[in-house]
């Protein structure tokens, strides 16, 4: 409990230093692993008013008080879904750059394997369809052997 | 004077388009000589009335003519002349000059070099191109006009976008363009082998070098395109699935599985629906990528042109082209030959698995640049589709297709053995366990996906390595023989051999990279250091400075490693004034198996500056691979069998064709 005032004291020091340039050294959180988290949830968020940037990557002041806030919540003790919801209820599911899997986003998560499972069945199919009415017969140990005298040894 | 000039062979270029794309039709289906020869002289005027409209375009550019709007908009007296010069495309309207100029480039060739094809087959194929032509002629005069004039006359200009002033944006878009447009020749030949009903060998060997050609120019372009990315934006990513990438991407990805498939049709007479079908989606997807990138539907680090009329017609001119390539598609299709059957485990099979992969993977990149603008259609909710999205579905899409990749070329045609290819390739089966086992002792915390990929990077190096060894008969015959088999083998053998090999170098570049890379991001004062990947980076300050057209602050960092020379890094901030924008320009120090990567970042105004070191571990691999591949692409180009057949080939097709036609 100390320990969580304190980091949110610090946290507080941190926000009121003027800042603009992405993933600023000030920004840091002290722990190593709740900063690791913070890093990989900082990938995971749009900058709202950058072209196409995580707030990782950008430098605008919205995606420095964003990555504060992200920053935190995880002090607040919060997990990392909880902090995706927590910034996704306030800016909109806009800001996920991984989408979640929910009604919206099913055709696009199932497209791809349904693409690669479909395509794969269907030549499989074919293939066996093929099989069953060989429209060249292979060649008879005979006629293999005229067609090497024709042709040379097969490289 | 001059602009008018070139205003004017545009539009006449236009009319020759017009007629290049319906009298030399009409006279295939009438068989009538005369109209169909003129379709070459036809391609021919309509490349040198582009040509010339370009270069007064460009002149304009380099004496800063302001009457010109897009000069006034896109340029500055005080811009060094090589941004002059590259800075033609850097706009909406130059940018679609360069993509006519290589549309119009291609029909040209063709007609310069096609002298061996079947008159009517020419004459249609130029005739489409020339379609192809009209409408994109018409879209530049009717939206885009790169020559309006503004009066009155600005004393100066606006000044390019910062960002475009840099080497690598400037030269990667006529690369790209070259590959984007090259694919319309194949869409064109595809079109005239349907109307004519017929798609053999002797048409995709006339077809195989133009795709090669544009793959070529497509890889490097792309590869050109992802290595400005990672010096100029700052925090040394490469690829960011940003829907302009995807653009370019997507066409690439249907060329490879095209320019395999042609191959099959080439050597077995098998899968000519499916090239066609490959060919026409392939320059359709270029078309969809103009889209993308020209009317800015989708937020883009690129788009620097936002206009509804513009994409309507882009629209328009994609449904025609495409629509009108499938209508004809579904009805003349099954009227071609059917292809030789073959067994599911044949070269022609690792052909067809892989063509499947890639239009599977094409399909996914596609959905997730356009899922966000169907998704806000039919919902009205916003939603973004990053970078996780295309790394969980593509990436597993591909990895089967890395691993038949070297499967395939050991195969027989028609009917192939796996186990004796898989015994054949046991080198590189073991090598491919052996590197991630080997990288696993050294470092137990390496992530299980790094070490998959290090697996597929050694299965594709090695397995091309085992393959040429095998074909030679290294270790069983005598060196000297072996080594004269070697330099026997065909040039498209060994263009095979570079383009895979170059494929496995890149996904190691791309796994490591990613996997083992390291950052230190810190405030530093004058005399500060900090340690990244056992080298000590010494900051000494920061100098300012005026340049050209920008403001410049310069830090000097000094790099010592233990046992090495030290040098010295310079990475930079411009400021451009009349642009008011500001760039970052990294400094980079590699020495071919990784890059220190330095980023200068903001002042506190009291003397710290903010320092972004990363040290990206084989991270060039990934231009090298890129590379190497467009290299066995232009070493293919240069098969003595794409070449010589030409002339050979001309009697007999001609007697060939006739009964179709009558």
């Amino acid at each position: 409990m100390i320990v969580r005032r304190l980091l949110a004291a610090m946290l507080l020091v941190v926000i009121a230093a003027p800042l603009v340039h992405a993933v600023e050294p000030s920004e840091r959180l002290s722990d190593p692993a709740l900063e690791a988290r913070a890093r990989g949830l900082s990938k995971e968020l749009r900058c709202l008013v950058c072209q196409n940037q995580s707030i990782d990557e950008s430098n605008a002041d919205l995606a420095h008080d964003l990555r504060l806030l992200l920053r935190q919540r995880l002090v607040a003790g919060d997990t990392d879904q909880q902090v995706l919801d927590y910034i996704a209820a306030r800016y909109g599911v806009f800001v996920l750059l991984d989408p979640p899997f929910a009604p919206l986003t099913w055709v696009l998560w199932l497209t791809p394997p349904v693409l690669v499972l479909g395509g794969g069945g269907w030549l499989l199919l074919r293939a066996r369809r093929r099989r069953r009415d060989p429209a060249v017969p292979d060649l008879t140990e005979d006629e293999s052997v005229r067609a090497t005298l024709l042709l040379g040894e097969p490289r | 004077m001059l602009v008018e000039i070139g205003h004017f062979a545009l539009i006449l270029a236009m009319l020759v388009a017009l007629v290049q794309g319906t009298v030399p039709l009409v006279g295939a289906s009438v068989r009538s000589r005369a109209l169909m020869d003129l379709a070459r002289p036809a391609a021919l005027l309509q490349f040198g009335l582009v040509a010339l409209a370009f270069a007064t375009f460009m002149h304009a550019h380099i004496v800063s003519d302001f009457s010109v709007r897009n000069v006034f908009e896109n340029s500055h007296t005080a811009k060094p002349m090589l941004y002059k010069v590259t800075g033609v495309w850097g706009s909406h309207e130059g940018s679609m000059m360069l993509w006519v100029l290589m549309l119009t480039l291609f029909g040209g060739l063709v007609a310069g070099l096609g002298r061996a094809l079947p008159a009517s087959l020419r004459a249609r194929t130029l005739a489409i191109q020339g379609l192809l032509g009209f409408g994109t002629l018409l879209f530049i005069i009717a939206t885009s006009n790169p020559f309006d004039r503004l009066f009155p006359i600005p004393a100066d200009g606006r000044d390019l976008n910062p960002l475009l002033q840099d080497p690598g944006l400037a030269f990667h878009p006529p690369f790209l363009y070259f590959g984007y447009v090259g694919f319309s020749i194949t869409y064109s030949f595809a079109i005239a082998a349907l109307i004519e009903g017929r798609v053999g060998a002797q048409w995709a060997r006339w077809v195989r070098p133009w795709a090669l050609s544009a793959w070529c120019g497509l890889t490097i372009g792309i590869a050109l395109g992802s290595w400005w990315a990672y010096y100029v934006l700052g925090w040394g990513g490469w690829w960011y699935w940003d829907p302009v990438e995807n653009a370019s991407f997507m066409p690439w990805l249907l060329g490879t599985a095209l320019l395999h498939s042609a191959a099959v049709v080439e050597k077995r007479e098998t899968l000519q629906r499916w090239t066609v079908l490959l060919a026409i989606l392939t320059f359709g997807m270029s078309l969809i990528g103009t889209f993308l990138v020209r009317s800015g539907v989708l937020t883009s680090v690129h788009s620097f042109a936002v206009d509804p009329t513009r994409g309507v017609f882009i629209l328009v001119l994609i449904a025609l082209v495409i629509g009108g390539g499938l209508v004809l598609y579904a009805f003349r299709a099954p009227g071609l030959e059917a292809g030789n059957p073959f067994a599911p485990v044949s070269r022609e099979g690792a052909l067809v698995f892989n063509s499947l992969l890639l239009c599977a993977g094409m399909a996914t990149v596609f959905l997730g640049t356009f899922y966000p603008l169907f998704a806000e259609v039919w919902s009205g909710v916003k939603l973004s589709v990053g970078p996780q999205f295309f790394n969980a579905t593509f990436l597993p899409i591909l990895m089967p297709g890395i691993v038949a990749m070297v499967i395939g070329p050991v195969l027989a045609w028609r009917r192939g053995n796996l186990m004796a290819a898989l015994r054949r390739l046991s080198p590189a089966l073991v090598g491919a366990f052996l590197a991630p086992v080997v990288i696993f002792l050294f470092n137990r915390t390496a992530p299980p996906a790094a070490l998959l990929g290090v697996a597929l990077a050694a299965w594709a190096m090695l397995g091309v390595l085992t393959d040429l060894a095998d074909r030679s008969g290294l270790a069983r015959l005598p060196m000297r023989t072996s080594w004269r088999r070697l330099s026997h083998l065909p040039r498209g053998t060994w263009g095979y051999a570079l383009a895979h090999f170059g494929v496995g170098v890149l996904i190691a570049g791309i796994v490591v990279s990613t996997a083992w890379r390291s950052e230190r991001i810190e405030s530093m004062h004058a005399g500060d250091s900090l340690e990244i990947a056992g080298r000590t980076l010494r900051f000494v300050g920061v100098t300012e400075g005026d340049v050209a057209n920008y403001h410049v602050e310069r830090a000097q960092i000094v790099v010592e490693r233990p046992g090495g020379a030290a040098i010295t890094l310079y990475p930079e901030r411009r400021w451009y004034p009349v642009a008011r924008s500001q760039t970052t320009n990294t400094a980079i120090a590699t020495n071919g198996f990784g890059d220190l990567y330095l980023a200068l970042g903001d002042s506190d105004g009291q003397g710290g500056w903010v320092l972004r070191a990363y040290y990206n571990p084989l991270v060039p691999w990934i231009w090298f691979g890129a590379v190497l591949a467009a290299l066995g692409g232009l070493v293919s180009l240069s098969d003595r069998r794409l070449r010589m057949r030409l002339p050979a080939a001309r009697a007999p097709v001609t007697v060939a064709a006739r009964p179709v036609d009558s």
